[in-house]
């Protein structure tokens, strides 16, 4: 006899992606680093904006790149020539890193170094605007990057991902005297669909813009670095 | 998505385990401010369950729509990307989301195809 079962669950589809999550989450916090998750369409410039970044911020934090990328290790290395650890994950066909690939990175990584010796962790995710924002790596914080060359509605297009950053930051405003674009619809959107996320403009091309966002990294760096670590079962 | 789904199904699976559970229906809620496509799901569903324990299971998908809460003034509404997804009551932006968000498996339907073994040899 085959009685009928049916068990209510209410479970998260993406539970199986969340529980490693949860267990990268518990490394980062273990290791007392903060750790970003840098999401955009491919160009907006997410590998730019690290070169700046960690080239700025080199001397005063230790830090480290998962650098995602469907193929070729082109963004590694040019992150590599900056001078900071750099650990490529090829994700093949997957248009995003999910929270098993970030940890596969991870133990790669501490081949290399002891993460606790890691103030900021970037993992820079794969150029793609819609899967990206639904996968937890186990990030601290979400940054997504929208240049102005995109237009001014990919936020409303696109909002899950706008939805879900902590920070974003608008690029290539140097870019502004020769588009038809106004910068102040690009911040409107992004605010109408997320009115609590912080919003930086920014040029790594001049350097203009980058001070602020380097402020900002400061104070999650120290909200992470001064918040106890929750224990994960 | 698919993958996901399975993953996380097949840890639902193992906590019955030994017994393999023969699944006929897996339903789904999704939210419609989310990154998931409903048709696409189910297509690639079927596909990847081709000959697995979940093989001939159907999924059912229940959409839920994109729910705002106005902050000013209380009221709910549909949130309208045309509209920049603002309260129609005040024009606010869309800071308080009621629903939409939903990637849940609600429920699973299935049944046992053969008793469970029995834990002590003995009895």
């Amino acid at each position: 006899m085959h009685m009928p079962l049916e068990d209510t669950l209410g479970l998260n589809l993406l539970a199986a992606n969340q529980h490693r999550a949860d267990h990268n989450r518990a490394h980062f916090d273990a290791w007392n680093l903060l750790c970003l998750n840098v999401m955009s369409s491919p160009g907006a410039g997410k590998t730019t904006l690290l070169e700046r970044s960690l080239a700025a911020l080199s001397g005063r934090w230790a830090m480290a790149v998962l650098e995602g990328d469907m193929t070729t290790l082109l963004d590694a290395e040019r992150l590599e020539a900056v001078g900071i650890p750099v650990v490529p994950i090829t994700t093949g066909r997957a248009c995003h890193l999910d929270a098993a690939m970030v940890s596969g990175g991870l133990k790669l990584l501490q081949q290399r170094l002891d993460p606790a010796g890691l103030d900021v962790l970037w993992v820079e995710n794969v150029g793609n605007l819609v899967c990206p924002a639904e996968f937890a790596i186990g990030e601290h914080r979400k940054v997504a990057l929208l240049s102005v060359t995109e237009g001014d509605d990919k936020p409303l297009k696109y909002p899950v991902m706008f939805r879900e950053a902590d920070c974003v930051l608008i690029t290539k405003v140097d870019l502004l005297p020769h588009l038809p674009v106004d910068v102040e619809r690009i911040e409107a959107h992004i605010r109408q669909v997320n009115p609590r996320t912080a919003v930086f403009r920014l040029s790594a091309s001049s350097g203009a813009g980058f001070d602020p966002w380097h402020d900002w990294l400061g104070a999650q760096l120290k909200a992470v670095q001064t918040t106890p670590a929750l224990i994960h079962a | 998505m698919t993958r996901c789904l399975l993953l996380s199904m097949h840890e639902w699976k193992q906590q019955h385990a030994p017994r393999v559970p023969r699944v006929d229906r897996v339903h789904l809620q999704v939210g419609s401010f989310t990154c998931v496509e409903p048709d696409q799901l189910v297509v690639t569903w079927s596909d990847a369950v081709k000959d697995s324990w979940l093989d001939g299971s159907e999924l059912v998908i229940e959409s839920v729509l994109l729910v705002g809460r106005c902050v000013r003034c209380q009221a709910t509404y549909s949130p309208d990307p045309a509209d920049g997804f603002r309260s129609p009551c005040c024009q606010h932006p869309m800071e308080e989301i009621v629903s939409g968000r939903e990637l849940r498996i609600r429920s699973v339907a299935y049944a046992f195809e053969t008793a469970a073994p029995c834990p002590t040899p003995t009895c």
